[in-house]
């Protein structure tokens, strides 16, 4: 769809919410996908080197429920308890644009075959929009994994790559989807309850401050994204209002026969160009602006998540240490004490250090990301802009002659 | 930019709302060549009565017909004129009646003449027409102005006082300049007047703004909010275009009760516009009547004319809707879209806040200012939508109306002549069963009697015919007339929202210019 191709990648959007350093020992896309009634098939295609695939390029189909697998189980998994899992793709949700094609299709007479079928075009364009974003979202999680020196090692997620068969993973039930639920109510009264323990200092400047700003910036960037949602939806009604207006043009061109004749269908023409146009500017925001913003509102989040469990284990280390010297203090079950806390204070210090490292890199992944998206957004908005200065001067030039 | 066509100075014609027209207008050449013909220059209020009961010189069709290929609408009208005939002399008439007696004009020997000229059926040998359309080419030298909207009293008696405005070299005016303060039932009084005299002659009156009793109660009430200053914006423009398309009409333009509303610092108060007054009632149930009656006149339609105009109308009628009712959303949509953009200026600035990289901080409060500028243009693109494109649409689509209406009048026209025929018939009838019934004594009265009646029957059905061709005459006129005005009007206004388009395209090239070294500078 030539919006992506002007977003200059190769035909795939959303690739430019992460700038990923090519490391050809791995490389994994999604090559290929189909949608079918409910679901999504992803062909996962993979290119390596390394040792342990039996085979240099092998492809695997998988269905998103699979990937939701995939990162749960990285998640879970206390080895990675000091990174950044990178964040879960979305579900695809066709429901709206379905709903609006199936409405299109229960008919309107008081529109034209015309009308009709550009407005068809338009919800079809809109439907394909999104499935691509959707495998793009899900490549962009896969590659993320790739590119991460530590992640890109982790068992599952071999076997996601390269296990022929179905992985047997169903959707979760609705106890899981409960148990979900309450583990994050729980997560979340947990934290409230340890940054106010009194005795839990942060003794670190660096994460005293990167838990302040991640608060407020996740907040703020999810208000933004919503809002820059909202103005994209805004900007896309405004070009369909375009199709009946080029249409009642055109039809007042027809019976005229008067020196109005040509103007009204001119003007019809333009019409119908300006509502590409516009439709192009609102698929841009959506692309540079919307896109970027959620994908980082979900890596903020994850950033939150290693904060917490990194406060979680600073949490262990002092009860540790009471625990400790409680012992001390009674000379009983000293050795055990001592190992445990022992125990804590290392997870709590590779903790940080992962920790730092992964989140100066997201700080650097971030910003080089907005600028980025912040530069292809503001280069297609004049390229646009400039089109349609173009085109209605052009129009004036014919009308005014 | 196209050059100004200047049109030949009539006097001391100036270009008024003239400007926009392009080179496919060959009125004026035909114009030119017309003048050039007369020894005087006239202004156009110094015609006399254009008198539109002269029927000595029936109307070609086909000057005012709107013929496929010829852009020319008046190559036709281009005709000697001499305009210094012996014929121009007032006229005084008789009062107003709606009858079908045509008004003309007085002249401008005696400006503040409240009669009106009766009809006089033959009196100038030169085709009318002519002069019309040549009149029709000047410029009509005045400029009406509605501003300053005031709101007088208060609670409920309270009104909006609108400053009216005229600028204007026409020496029928005793001032060049000179304004009143008018409240809208004066204009609804205005156009009651002008439509009671007018439009059942054949004359397009141009309607009126709409009433609103939702509008203007919050007015009353007294909510300063953005909504009804809107609303007080919305009638104030429309208040202007219809006096600017009143005093474009010539015939219209003539009339005393125009001047009067014009020039007069004091004028009596229109009661009778009030919605629910008893005279508001008694216009729905006529509205009603003639409703139905319009659907049992079956009129034979001798001129074909008639009919695919009055198809055209119809035709026209609907699209234009249609385009209104698109438009009125994208007006909707465009304000919606700017209340977003605001919105998530709002929120990058916050974001650009709490952005702890300094560089990317700084773009993402640049990106919130673009971004509230946008807004701003958004809404006056919409302003724009609004005023030049919705409010013209629905402005033509009443106008229509009007012109329906005016068809309507000339179908009554043809009923009362076809009546009138029909009783005389009648009459003639009894007459002849008198003859042959033989009864000497009543015979000598009742045969005067009904030779009274078969006179005065075979006078009306003389008048009704010349009325009824005189409506014609009229309608074709004023249709010609109209689509020359509409063709300029839809044209002004189309360029006029073109720039207000570039306009905004242009002021992002700006801004996005302007955004993007910031964005480049992000290190």
């Amino acid at each position: 769809m030539e919006t992506h191709a002007e977003a200059g990648k190769e035909g795939k959007p959303s690739c430019a919410s992460v700038d990923l350093q090519g490391d050809s020992s791995l490389q994994v896309e999604i090559s290929d996908a189909v949608s079918e009634r409910d679901k999504v098939k992803f062909t996962v295609q993979t290119k390596s080197c390394l040792p342990h695939f039996a085979q240099t390029e092998f492809s695997v189909v998988r269905q998103h429920e699979e990937f939701i697998w995939l990162h749960d189980a990285y998640v879970e998994n206390e080895e990675y308890a000091g990174l950044i899992i990178p964040p879960a793709p979305p579900r695809p949700d066709f429901e709206a644009s379905r709903e609006k094609l199936q409405k299109l299709g229960e008919g309107d007479s008081s529109v034209t075959r015309e009308e009709f079928a550009k407005m068809k075009q338009e919800l079809e364009a809109e439907y394909l929009a999104i499935f691509k974003k959707t495998v793009a979202m899900h490549e962009v999680f896969l590659q993320r994994l790739a590119a991460h020196p530590t992640l890109r090692r982790d068992h599952n997620f071999f076997v996601f790559l390269e296990y022929g068969q179905d992985l047997s993973v169903r959707g979760k039930n609705r106890k899981e989807l409960l148990g979900g639920f309450l583990r994050n109510i729980v997560k979340s009264a947990d934290e409230a309850l340890i940054t106010g323990m009194s005795g839990l200092k942060e003794v670190d400047d660096f994460f005293e401050h990167e838990r302040t700003f991640l608060l407020e910036y996740h907040t703020r960037i999810r208000d933004a994204c919503l809002r820059a949602d909202r103005v994209m939806r805004a900007h896309k009604c405004l070009a369909d209002d375009y199709i009946p207006i080029s249409a009642a043009l055109s039809s007042l061109g027809t019976q005229e026969v008067n020196q109005l004749r040509t103007s009204f269908l001119k003007l019809a023409e333009l019409f119908e160009r300006l509502r590409k146009l516009e439709g192009r500017v609102a698929s841009d925001e959506d692309l540079k602006l919307s896109d970027m913003l959620r994908y980082y509102m979900r890596d903020s989040q994850a950033a939150k998540d290693l904060l917490y469990r990194r406060l979680r284990a600073l949490a262990d280390y002092e009860n540790a240490n009471k625990a400790l010297d409680k012992a001390r203090t009674r000379n009983r079950e000293v050795r055990p004490a001592e190992s445990h806390q022992q125990l804590c204070c290392q997870r709590f210090e590779r903790l940080s250090d992962s920790a730092k490292q992964e989140l100066m890199d997201f700080k650097s992944r971030r910003v080089s990301s907005f600028r980025k998206n912040l530069i292809e957004l503001a280069e297609l908005e004049l390229k646009h802009a400039k089109a349609e200065e173009h085109r209605l001067l052009a129009l004036l030039h014919l009308l005014w002659r | 930019m196209a050059a100004e066509r200047e049109p030949p100075p009539l006097g001391d014609g100036k270009p008024t709302d003239f400007e926009d027209l392009e080179d496919g207008e060959d009125l004026f050449t035909s114009t030119v060549s017309t003048l050039e013909s007369s020894p005087s220059s006239p202004e156009p209020a110094s015609l006399p009565a254009e008198d539109i009961s002269a029927n000595s010189n029936g109307p070609k069709p086909t000057e005012v017909g709107l013929d496929d290929d010829r852009e020319d609408l008046f190559a036709e009208a281009t005709e000697e004129v001499s305009l210094d005939s012996p014929e121009r002399e007032p006229i005084l008439s008789s009062e107003p009646s709606p009858a079908v007696t045509p008004v003309t004009p007085t002249t401008l020997i005696a400006p503040r003449i409240e009669s009106k000229s009766m009809s006089a059926p033959v009196i100038f040998d030169r085709s009318r027409e002519e002069i019309e359309e040549e009149a029709n080419g000047d410029i009509f030298d005045i400029e009406i102005g509605v501003s300053d909207p005031e709101k007088v009293g208060d609670g409920m008696n309270a009104y909006m006082a609108y400053r009216v405005t005229t600028k204007t070299s026409l020496s029928m005016f005793s001032k060049s300049e000179f304004s009143v303060k008018r409240r809208f039932s004066d204009f609804l009084g205005l156009h009651s007047k002008l439509a009671s005299k007018y439009l059942h002659v054949g004359y397009i009156v141009p309607p009126a703004p709409e009433k609103s009793i939702v509008g203007m109660t919050k007015v009353k009430v007294g909510k300063e909010d953005s909504s009804s200053t809107e609303f007080v914006e919305k009638r104030r423009a429309a208040l202007e275009r219809y006096l600017q398309r009143t005093v474009k009409h010539p015939t219209l333009l003539q009339d005393p009760d125009l001047r009067q509303f014009l020039e007069s610092s004091e004028l009596p108060r229109a009661v009778n516009t009030q919605a629910l007054s008893g005279a508001g009632i008694l216009r729905m149930v006529n509205k009603a009547a003639d409703a139905v009656n319009k659907m049992t006149i079956k009129m034979n339609e001798s001129d074909a004319w008639f009919e695919e105009k009055q198809q055209q109308f119809e035709n026209l009628d609907q699209q234009l809707r249609k385009l209104h009712a698109s438009v009125e959303a994208l007006v909707c949509h465009r304000k919606e879209l700017s209340a977003n953009t605001a919105a998530f200026a709002k929120s990058a600035a916050m974001l650009g806040n709490s952005e702890d990289h300094t560089a990317l901080s700084r773009a993402l409060s640049q990106l919130a200012e673009v971004e509230e500028k946008i807004d701003q243009l958004h809404q006056e693109q919409a302003f724009a939508d609004f005023y030049m494109f919705s409010e013209l649409l629905s402005d033509y689509i009443r106008l229509i109306a009007a012109v329906k209406g005016v068809f309507d009048h000339r179908m009554k026209c043809w009923q009362k002549w076809e009546d009138a025929q029909i009783t005389l018939l009648k009459k003639r009838e009894a007459e002849a069963k008198m003859m042959v019934a033989n009864k000497p004594d009543k015979i000598q009265q009742a045969k005067n009697e009904i030779r009274e009646e078969i006179e005065e029957w075979e006078a009306k059905v003389q008048q009704g015919e010349r009325d009824f061709e005189q409506i014609s005459k009229t309608i074709r006129k004023e249709v010609g007339r109209f689509e020359k005005e509409r063709v300029k009007d839809f044209k002004t206004v189309i360029i006029k929202y073109l720039e207000s388009l570039v306009q905004t395209q242009q002021q992002l090239i700006k801004y996005w210019e302007a955004f993007l070294p910031e964005a480049k500078a992000i290190a």
